[in-house]
């Protein structure tokens, strides 16, 4: 699309161009030189500020950090998929009393900051933080889970339904050996890039004191002295980044792979075909 | 149940604070967000790389970093605010312009090639092209991902109470501190206030996408 925007720039807008590339270089050079010089003065840059790093403790903490972020991810993952999907076969459930009352919890749910269920659960059930962290994320990513789910079965052609009870199948086979095998495939960029949304959240735990990565970095400042805030700051900040934009590429990458074998019928690939066709 | 009725005040004021935050850092990411996107896909290889480059970390960082950042780190490089209000707002803005870009460019690859060719057939400019074809287009298509961006902003924004600032979540854990026995009925009525911002606006974003669905 963007091409289609702009003509191939001639000499003159090439010129024109490269001008303004470089202007906002020098621009971008001059606000990060300004920023380092700030810092430099601040006295940031020298070396016994850094040296810390030098230290196996500092980055024993910063692992346990990085342990604790992960395992919370990982556990709230794993416990809040099957959850997601028990929610979605509820939420379409053909039974009025079964679907309207889930569709009441869902909403409430989405609705709700995750932090305020992490509080919730912490206060009001006295658990560790550990599972208070869980079962926020573990709640609202539920029920995010269950939404993108049924927005794929909902996107499937409805002969895949039909198909199914013709055959035999009960509604309940219908749905779990034709429908969400499909639409779990259809949605799959949907649920990595919500994987993300979950990894990120965890950062939450620092508000309920879950000792991880972040609350590491406030522990070893308030320990060390805040001259080590920035320094221990800016590498935690820089590995928790790291994490997630190799975490997003990878959803990047199952969307492409799924554009390509096109994933979920031939009204699908047909349209992405084009749409590849068109870019 | 009466804890909630005396401290209505309280819940109010929050209210409105949430509501502040939300709307501020709304506008200030959508004119961001905006201006993002049309850097994306501007003919200029500078501006084209710092968009790309600004959205992917952005996006990829938690919020709870992006206000360590503004509300602890900043301060102690010598950026002051008055309150910290504003770092709240500087994190929230910066985080939800991010989400804003990538909708608005999703819109922008959304419109028709021919709408593009048509435009620049009859000699308009990448500016004119953009901010007279495409753009009306792209973000109309984009109206129902940008209330689920705003949404998320004024959920978001109960990050802002753990950094400082007063607002429904803030007071929330206030409340919740002050009466100890009843911290369920205090929390309760927390969610109740962020149910009545992010409900309606669930809604709205619904019709919304049934009108467009309609349209097209």
């Amino acid at each position: 699309m963007s091409s289609v925007l702009y003509d191939v720039p001639g000499p003159k807008a090439r010129r024109v161009s490269l001008i303004g590339s470089v202007i906002g270089s020098v621009l971008i050079i001059g606000l990060l030189a300004w920023i380092i010089m700030t810092l430099a003065q601040q006295g940031i840059f020298e070396g016994r500020r850094w040296a810390i790093f030098t230290r196996g403790d500092v980055w024993m903490l910063l692992g346990n950090g990085i342990g604790a972020t992960l395992s919370a991810a990982a556990i709230a993952a794993v416990i809040a998929f099957p959850l997601g999907l028990m929610l979605c076969l509820l939420r379409i459930s053909l039974v009025p009393w079964i679907r309207i009352p889930t569709r009441v919890v869902l909403e409430f749910l989405r609705g709700m900051p995750v932090v305020l269920m992490m509080l919730f659960v912490l206060l009001v059930f006295g658990t560790s933080s550990f599972i208070a962290v869980v079962a926020g994320l573990v709640l609202y990513n539920a029920a995010i889970f269950a939404e993108i789910l049924r927005a794929g079965i909902q996107s499937l052609p409805k002969g895949q339904r039909e198909a199914g009870l013709t055959i035999g199948l009960t509604s309940f086979q219908s749905r779990m050996l034709i429908e969400l095998p499909q639409a779990v495939r259809r949605m799959m960029p949907s649920l990595v890039a919500q994987l993300v949304v979950l990894l990120k959240d965890t950062s939450l735990g620092y508000i309920v004191a879950y000792g991880e990565l972040l609350r590491a970095v406030q522990v070893m400042a308030d320990f060390l002295g805040n001259a080590y805030l920035f320094p221990i700051f800016f590498v935690a900040a820089a590995i928790y980044i790291a994490i997630n934009i190799c975490v997003s590429r990878l959803a990047v990458w199952i969307e492409r792979r799924g554009s390509k074998k096109a994933a979920g019928g031939v009204a699908k690939a047909e349209a992405a075909a084009v749409e590849t066709a068109a870019k | 149940m009466d804890v909630i009725i005396e401290n209505l005040p309280l819940y109010w004021e929050g209210l409105l604070r949430t509501l502040f935050l939300s709307v501020v850092s709304g506008i200030i990411a959508l004119v961001l967000g905006t201006f993002l996107a049309a850097a994306r896909v501007s003919p200029v290889a500078a501006l084209r790389g710092f968009s790309t480059v600004y959205v992917e970390v952005l996006r990829n960082t938690p919020l709870t970093i992006a206000f360590f950042f503004a509300a602890i780190v900043l301060p102690r490089l010598g950026v002051t605010f008055e309150q910290f209000e504003v770092a709240a707002i500087i994190a929230l803005s910066a985080y939800t312009s991010a989400f804003i870009a990538e909708a608005v460019r999703s819109g922008v690859n959304s419109v028709p090639v021919g709408q593009a060719e048509a435009a620049r057939s009859i000699g308009m400019k990448f500016g004119q092209v953009l901010s007279l074809i495409i753009l009306p287009q792209a973000l109309r298509t984009v109206i129902p991902p940008m209330i689920n961006i705003l949404i998320a902003l004024v959920k978001n924004s109960s990050v802002a109470g753990a950094f400082f600032v007063l607002e429904l979540f803030g007071y929330g854990r206030q409340m919740a501190n002050a009466n100890g026995d009843q911290v369920m009925a205090v929390l309760l009525g927390v969610a109740f206030f962020y149910l009545l911002l992010t409900v309606p606006l669930g809604i709205l974003a619904s019709t919304v996408e049934r009108k467009v669905a309609i349209a097209r």
